[in-house]
C-alpha cells in the first residue's frame, strides 16, 4: 500500500506491505542509528519521534506514520551532538548502542517537561534500558544539560 | 602525565551520542543471505531423521545444512589461548541435541520471509532421551551428555566424558580439617547463584563474505577476533590463513561475546556457497542459547578462633556448565581462588565439580566465577560477624589483605606476590562515605519500613597470568602524528581512548596525534582479546614497551640528522635536540623527511605478557529500605571504593564501576534463568527477564583509594570485571541486618525475604 | 511472526464493525500485543480516524475515547485530580513513556488482562464502557464477558464523589506486577479491587460505619482475602500474594482514611 510521510522533514511516498514495521522502514531509508535491542517493546533502543512523541519505532506500523512527521537522531545532529556532549564528558555513552534511542527520549522530554525533578527524569526516562553505565552517568549529563536551559531562562 | 589519569572523552564519543552507523549491521548493508536456524524444541533428544527437501524449494532458498554437511572433529567455542582449557565439545550441527534451542539446521535464504518458511517446512524425527537438567545430580548420572568417543580435553582439567564431568580438582594449603577443629566458631552453609544473561544490547551478529582472495571475511560483535580466527578454522576445518576477522565498534560484551555465538552459521554458509551471509540473534535467541553465567552452589566452612581471626576456609564449588564446557575449567577456578585470597588463613581447601547437563551451555560472565564465589564467601564472612555479634567491617579490617600484606606471598593465587593493595583504605573511606557507624545495622524508619546498611570486599585479577598476550604497534606518519595499531577490542569500554592516552603521555604529544583503530586481524597485532579484564594491564604495558621503543629509533634518526650521537640525542614529543649545541629538527620535519628517498620508516612493534595477575581491590557497601510488610528490598545508596592502582580515566573508570555495580544488582535481586521441567527458558524476553531499570538502583557514588602497581602502566591494575562482585553479598547483608533473615540463594526477592521474616517470627 | 495483508483505516464503525466480524480481521489498537504473536491477519482495523482519541469532559462524567493512549491517561491533569491520580500512579510503571504512548486504552480494557494495572484502578471507580453494538455495560460485567467482535468505543467513568488510592508490587519498577491493588469509597461504601493475581482483577466492597474500629477493617480485609483466588506464577506465589494482599489492602484503605503515607 502506498504511504507518504516525512523523515527528518524530508517527504518520502513509498509502496509497502501493511506489516512493514517503521523501525526496518527507518532503516531501509538510511536511519541506521535506530537500533532493535528486543523484541517485547522493553528496551527503548528503537525511540524516534512521530509527531514531536517518543514512541518504539519497533513496535509501529509504517502506516501508522501515514501522512505524519518522523524524527530520528539523523535529523537533529546539532542538538543530539549538544547533549551528546554531555554525555561524552561523562564517559556514559560506553557502548553506545542504546544512544540514540536514549538522546531522542531526553530531548522528548526536554521539550514536554519544564524543569522536570529528578524523579520525574528518572521516570520520563525508565523505559530507556542500558547495561554498561549503571544509568548515573546518564542522570549527571541530563542535569548538567537541563541546568545549561534553565541557566539561559534565568538569565534571559 | 598530560592524559593518563585524566577523564579525558572516548575517541569515538562523538560518533556514538549522533547515532552514527557504526556496528556490525550497520556497515554491512545491501544484500547478503539472511541465515537462520532451526532450533531443538527438545532438551535431549537424537535427531532420526531429517528431510529438508520441501524447504530446500522455497523461492529464495540458498541453502538448508543439517548435521551431515558439517565437519566431524569437535571444538570449542570458549575464546580463550590455544590450547583451550575448554573440553572439545562441539559440533557446528551434531545429531545429538543437549539442550533447547541447540541448533539443527542451517537455513539461509534471499530474505526473511523465504527463510521463515524453510525453516517451517524443515520434517525433523526426534528420538527423545531423558533430559538431566538438575545439576546437583548430573555428575555420574547414567544419562549422560556427551558420550561420544571424540570428546577432547586438550588441558588437564579432569574431564571426564562417561561421568558428566567437564573439570574436576583439588587444592590443599594446610590442614583444613585440623584447623577447624580448633576453631571456635566455625560457619557452614551452602550458597546458590543462579545463570544471569549478560543481555549487552546489541545482540550477537555475524556477517560473512568471500574477498577477493578468496578468503573468509568475517565482521563480527566479538570481543576476541583472533580467537574467533582459530575456532572457525578448528570449525570449518579450513587454514586460519583464509580466515580475516573484523571487529567494528560493538553494542557491549561483558563476556558474552568471549565465546563464539554467531559467527559459526553464516561462516559456513558463506564457504559453501562464497555468498555474503548475514545472521543477527534475536534477543530471545540470545537468551535461550547464548552464553551465560555459570549457575553454582558452593559448600562453605569458615572456621575462626573466638577473637573472630579466620583460620580456615573450604570452599566446594559444584558449577553447572549446561550442555557445552565453555569457559567451564577456568571460571570455577576464580570462584575459589580469588575468594579465598582476599582473606589470610591457615588452611585453604578448594574443590570442585563443573558438571554437563541439558540447560544452555554456559560461558563468560564479567566476573568470570568470582562472582559466585564472592556472594559464597562473603556471605560467611558476614554470617561469622553475626555469629561473633561483631560489626562485618572490623571483622574485615581483623582479615583481609591490607596496604601492610604488601610484599606478602599469596598461596592460594599461586603463590603470586602482592605488590599493591589498599583493601583497608578502600574499606575506610567507603563506611565513612556512607556513615556506616551512625547507621549499622538498622534504623525504623517507621510505617513498617527499615533501613540497614551491608557490606563486602571484593578483588579480580588483571590478566591470565603467563597465558594472556597484548601486542602493539605505533607508527610515526607524516606529519608526526602516530598510528597506535592494537588487537584489544573496545566493546564500549574505551580501550582505544585509554591506550592511546597512555600512548600521548609516552610519546610526550596530544592525545588527538595519537590514531587508533578497529580490529582486523590481518592488520592488528595479535591480542588475545579484551576479557579477563587484562586490556589496561596487558596491553597497556605493550603500549608503554612499544612507545619506548619507537622513542629510541626516533632519537636514533634524529640523531643520525643532527649529525651527533645518541646519548646527546634528547626527545620532548616535538623535536629531537642535540643537547651539546642545542641544535633541534622538529618531529615534522623528521617524519616527513622519512616519507621521502628515505630508508627510515619509524615502527615500533612490542608485545607483553605478565607472569603475574595483580590483584585490584573493591569495598562495596550498600543502604537498603527493607518493607516489613511486603519483604520487599528498595537500594536506597551503594558506595564503591576502589583500588584499581593509578586511574588511567577517572570518568570511563566510574561508569565502569557504576554498570558493573547494577549489573550485580540484577544478579542479586530479580535476574534469573527460569528453565520449565522440559528444560524450556521460561523468561527469555526483557519482558520476562528483567534487568535493572534507572528506577531500581537507588544512588551509587564511587571513589578511589589509588595504590600504585609496579609491574603495571602508570602503576594501573584493571577495573572491568572487579566492579560486579560486591552487591550481591553486599545486598544479602543488609537484608540480614534489617531482617535477621540470611538469604543463601540468588536472587533475593521480595517474597524470600518476607517468608523468611514470618518464619523467624 | 505476525503478517497482515490489508490495512483499512475505517471510516466509519459500522464499517469497523462488518469488518471486525471476520475471525481473521483484527482491530488494530496500539499493536503492542499483536505484533508480539504469530497471527496472520487479513485486514488490519484501524480506529484513528474514527475520533475516538479525545477525552471529554462534563459535569457528571469523563468519557475516554478508546483510541486514548496510556500516556494521555496518565498525564490528564483533571482526570487524574478526579481522582487522588490513580491513573497517573497505575500507570507510570507500566514500561516506559515511548510504550504509554502506543498502548491504547481499549486495547488494555478490551485484552482484559490479569497483570492489568489501569483495569484494576479503573474497576474501583464507577466505570462503563461503551459498545457499538452492547451499548453501555457496567466495567464490572464486561470483565467476566467472553472476547467477542463489538467494538469498544469509550470508558466512562462517572464522578460519583469516590476517593481512590492505588498501589502495586513489582520485583521491579517496570516488571509487570506481582499484585495490584485499587481502593475508593464513597461514604460508607468501599470498593476493593485486587488484581494480577495473577487472574484478573476483581471487586470487592465492603460497608463501615461511621464508629468503625480498626477491627472491622481487619475483618472486612480479611474477609475479601478469604473470598478471592489467588494464584502461583514465576513472579510469586499463592501465599506470597495473599500476604501482599493483605498489605496493599490496608494501605490503600489507610491513604483514603488518613492521607497515608505511600503517596507516591
Amino acid at each position: 500500500m502506498q504511504i507518504k510521510l516525512w523523515i527528518n522533514d524530508k517527504e518520502y511516498v513509498d509502496d509497502i506491505s501493511p506489516d512493514t514495521i517503521l523501525l526496518d522502514f527507518l532503516r531501509s531509508k538510511g536511519c541506521l542509528s535506530v537500533k532493535r535491542g528486543c523484541e517485547t517493546s522493553n528496551c527503548g533502543l528503537c525511540t524516534v519521534l512521530l509527531q514531536g512523541k517518543p514512541i518504539l519505532s519497533c513496535s509501529t506500523l509504517a502506516v501508522r506514520a501515514n501522512g505524519l512527521k518522523v524524527t530520528t537522531i539523523e535529523g537533529i545532529q546539532d542538538e543530539a551532538s549538544e547533549f551528546g556532549g554531555f554525555l561524552a564528558d561523562e564517559g556514559a555513552e560506553q557502548c553506545g548502542f542504546c544512544s540514540p534511542g536514549f538522546i531522542m527520549n531526553v530531548i522528548a522530554m526536554k521539550n514536554e517537561l519544564k524543569n522536570p525533578t529528578e524523579d520525574e527524569i528518572k521516570n520520563y526516562l525508565e523505559g530507556n534500558l542500558c547495561r554498561c553505565t549503571g544509568y548515573m552517568g546518564q542522570l549527571r549529563a541530563v542535569k548538567k544539560y537541563l541546568e545549561k536551559y534553565s541557566d539561559m531562562k534565568k538569565g534571559a | 602525565m598530560r592524559y593518563v589519569n585524566k577523564p579525558v572523552r572516548k575517541k569515538d564519543a562523538m560518533s556514538l551520542v549522533t547515532g552514527k552507523p557504526v556496528y556490525t549491521d550497520d556497515i554491512t548493508q545491501g544484500s547478503s543471505l539472511v541465515v537462520k536456524l532451526l532450533r531443538s524444541p527438545h532438551a535431549h533428544a537424537l535427531i532420526e531423521e531429517i528431510n529438508t527437501e520441501r524447504a530446500k524449494k522455497v523461492s529464495g532458498i540458498e541453502c538448508v545444512l543439517t548435521y551431515e554437511d558439517v565437519p566431524e572433529s569437535r571444538f570449542t567455542t570458549a575464546g580463550q589461548s590455544y590450547p583451550e582449557p575448554s573440553p572439545y565439545d562441539r559440533l557446528i550441527l551434531d545429531k545429538r541435541l543437549r539442550c533447547v534451542g541447540d541448533p539443527v539446521a542451517i537455513v539461509a535464504g534471499l530474505d526473511e520471509k523465504s527463510v521463515d518458511k524453510a525453516l517451517s517446512l524443515i520434517k525433523v524425527k526426534y528420538n527423545l532421551l531423558e533430559p538431566l537438567l538438575d545439576f546437583r545430580k548430573a555428575k555420574d548420572n547414567e544419562i549422560l551428555i556427551h558420550p561420544e568417543d571424540n570428546f577432547v580435553s586438550l588441558v588437564e582439567v579432569g574431564a571426564d566424558n562417561k561421568r558428566n564431568l567437564c573439570s574436576s580438582e583439588s587444592m590443599n594449603i594446610g590442614n583444613v580439617e585440623e584447623e577447624l577443629k580448633k576453631c571456635a566458631h566455625v560457619i557452614e552453609e551452602t550458597y546458590h547463584t543462579k545463570a544471569n544473561n549478560q543481555t549487552m544490547m546489541e545482540t550477537f551478529r555475524t556477517y560473512t563474505s568471500i574477498d577477493a582472495y578468496g578468503r573468509l571475511n568475517v565482521i563480527s560483535s566479538t570481543q576476541i577476533p583472533f580467537h574467533v580466527r582459530r575456532i572457525l578454522s578448528n570449525a570449518l576445518q579450513i587454514p586460519k590463513s583464509q580466515i580475516r576477522v573484523i571487529k567494528p565498534r560493538i553494542g557491549g560484551g561483558f563476556g558474552a561475546k568471549q565465546s563464539v555465538v554467531s559467527e559459526l552459521f553464516p561462516a559456513i554458509v558463506t564457504w559453501i556457497t562464497k555468498k555474503p551471509a548475514k545472521m543477527i540473534y534475536s534477543r530471545k535467541e540470545s537468551f535461550t542459547n547464548g552464553s551465560p553465567r555459570h549457575e553454582a552452589e558452593i559448600k562453605i566452612r569458615l572456621g575462626a578462633d573466638e577473637n573472630g581471626i579466620i583460620k580456615a576456609i573450604h570452599m566446594y564449588s559444584l558449577w553447572n556448565a549446561g550442555a557445552y564446557g565453555d569457559h567451564g575449567p577456568t571460571t570455577v577456578g576464580l570462584s575459589g581462588h580469588k575468594a579465598m585470597t582476599i582473606y589470610n588463613a591457615n588452611a585453604y581447601k578448594f574443590d570442585f565439580d563443573v558438571v554437563y547437563s541439558n540447560t544452555m551451555g554456559a560461558g563468560a560472565y564479567r566476573g568470570y566465577g568470582a562472582t559466585q564465589g564472592f556472594f559464597a564467601l562473603e556471605s560467611a564472612v558476614n554470617e561469622l560477624a553475626a555469629k561473633l555479634n561483631m560489626d562485618p567491617t572490623v571483622l574485615r579490617m581483623n582479615n583481609m589483605l591490607t596496604e601492610s600484606s604488601v610484599g606478602k606471598t599469596m598461596p592460594t593465587y599461586y603463590n603470586e606476590e602482592l605488590k599493591s593493595c589498599t583493601l583497608d583504605k578502600c574499606l575506610k573511606k567507603a563506611k565513612e562515605m556512607i556513615s556506616w557507624d551512625e547507621k549499622y545495622p538498622c534504623r525504623d524508619m517507621g510505617n513498617n519500613k527499615v533501613r540497614s546498611v551491608g557490606c563486602a570486599v571484593a578483588m579480580q585479577g588483571s590478566g591470565i597470568s603467563s597465558v594472556d598476550v597484548g601486542a602493539v604497534e605505533i607508527r610515526l606518519n607524516d606529519d608526526g602524528f602516530y598510528t597506535l595499531m592494537i588487537g584489544a577490542t573496545d566493546m564500549g569500554t574505551g580501550c582505544d581512548t585509554i591506550l592511546a592516552q597512555m600512548a600521548a603521555d609516552c610519546m610526550d604529544c596530544e592525545y588527538d596525534s595519537i590514531v587508533v583503530h578497529g580490529v582486523d586481524t590481518d592488520l592488528s597485532p595479535y591480542d588475545t582479546g579484551s576479557y579477563a579484564s587484562s586490556t589496561t594491564y596487558i596491553t597497556g604495558m605493550a603500549v608503554v614497551k612499544a612507545c619506548e621503543s619507537l622513542k629510541n629509533k626516533i632519537i636514533d634518526a634524529g640523531a643520525k640528522k643532527l649529525g651527533c650521537s645518541v646519548e646527546y640525542a634528547d626527545f620532548d614529543g616535538k623535536s629531537v635536540c642535540n643537547i651539546k649545541n642545542n641544535e633541534s629538527i622538529s618531529l615534522i620535519q623528521l617524519a616527513n623527511d622519512n616519507y621521502v628517498g628515505s630508508n627510515n620508516y619509524l615502527s615500533a612493534s612490542e608485545s607483553h605478557y605478565s607472569p603475574t595477575s595483580p590483584p585490584p581491590f573493591m569495598a562495596g557497601l550498600v543502604e537498603i529500605e527493607v518493607d516489613k510488610l511486603t519483604g520487599k528490598v528498595d537500594i536506597i545508596d551503594y558506595v564503591g571504593v576502589i583500588d584499581c592502582g593509578t586511574v588511567i580515566n577517572p570518568n570511563l573508570a566510574r561508569v565502569q564501576a557504576e554498570g558493573g555495580i547494577v549489573q550485580a544488582m540484577g544478579m542479586a535481586m530479580y535476574e534469573d534463568i527460569i528453565y520449565d521441567r522440559n528444560g524450556r527458558m521460561l523468561n527469555d524476553s526483557f519482558m520476562q527477564y528483567k534487568i535493572p531499570s534507572r528506577l531500581d538502583v537507588g544512588n551509587i557514588r564511587i571513589d578511589f583509594e589509588s595504590s600504585y602497581e609496579p609491574s603495571g602502566p602508570f602503576g594501573a591494575k584493571s577495573i572491568g570485571e572487579l566492579v560486579i562482585n560486591t552487591p550481591p553479598p553486599a545486598i544479602a547483608n543488609a537484608v540480614y541486618n534489617a531482617t535477621k533473615v540470611n538469604i543463601r540463594s540468588l536472587p533475593i526477592t521480595g517474597e524470600k525475604v518476607m517468608m523468611g521474616m514470618l518464619k523467624n517470627a | 511472526m505476525f503478517t497482515i495483508d490489508k490495512y483499512v483505516v475505517a471510516e466509519s464503525l459500522e464499517e469497523a464493525y462488518e469488518l471486525n466480524k471476520s475471525k481473521r480481521n483484527a482491530i488494530i489498537g496500539g499493536m503492542l500485543w499483536l505484533r508480539m504473536g504469530r497471527k496472520k491477519i487479513r485486514t488490519a482495523i484501524d480506529l484513528s480516524a474514527l475520533n475516538l482519541n479525545k477525552i471529554d469532559e462534563d459535569d457528571e462524567s469523563f468519557k475516554i475515547g478508546c483510541m486514548c493512549t496510556l500516556r494521555d491517561l496518565e498525564t490528564h491533569e483533571n482526570l487524574n485530580k478526579s481522582f487522588n491520580n490513580i491513573f497517573h500512579k497505575s500507570l507510570k510503571h507500566i514500561v516506559g513513556v515511548q510504550m504509554r504512548n502506543l498502548a491504547t486504552i481499549g486495547g488494555s480494557i478490551y485484552s482484559r488482562f490479569g497483570f492489568s494495572d489501569i483495569l484494576t484502578a479503573l474497576l474501583s471507580l464507577d466505570s462503563y464502557v461503551e459498545l457499538f453494538k452492547g451499548g453501555i455495560i457496567p466495567l464490572n460485567e464486561y470483565v467476566n464477558m467472553p472476547l467477542d467482535n463489538d467494538i469498544l468505543m469509550k470508558i466512562i467513568i462517572n464522578k460519583d464523589g469516590r476517593k481512590a488510592a492505588c498501589n502495586s508490587h513489582r520485583i521491579s519498577a517496570t516488571d509487570f506486577p506481582v499484585l495490584t491493588c485499587a481502593v475508593a469509597n464513597k461514604e460508607n461504601e468501599w470498593f476493593v479491587v485486587v488484581g494480577a493475581r495473577p487472574m484478573k482483577a476483581k471487586l470487592s466492597t465492603f460497608n463501615l460505619n461511621n464508629n468503625y474500629e480498626k477491627d472491622d477493617i481487619d475483618n472486612a480485609v480479611l474477609k475479601i482475602i478469604d473470598n478471592i483466588s489467588f494464584g502461583t506464577n514465576i513472579r510469586g506465589s499463592k501465599e506470597y500474594r495473599q500476604i501482599l494482599a493483605d498489605a496493599l489492602i490496608k494501605r490503600n484503605i489507610d491513604e483514603i482514611l488518613n492521607g497515608g503515607y505511600y503517596a507516591d
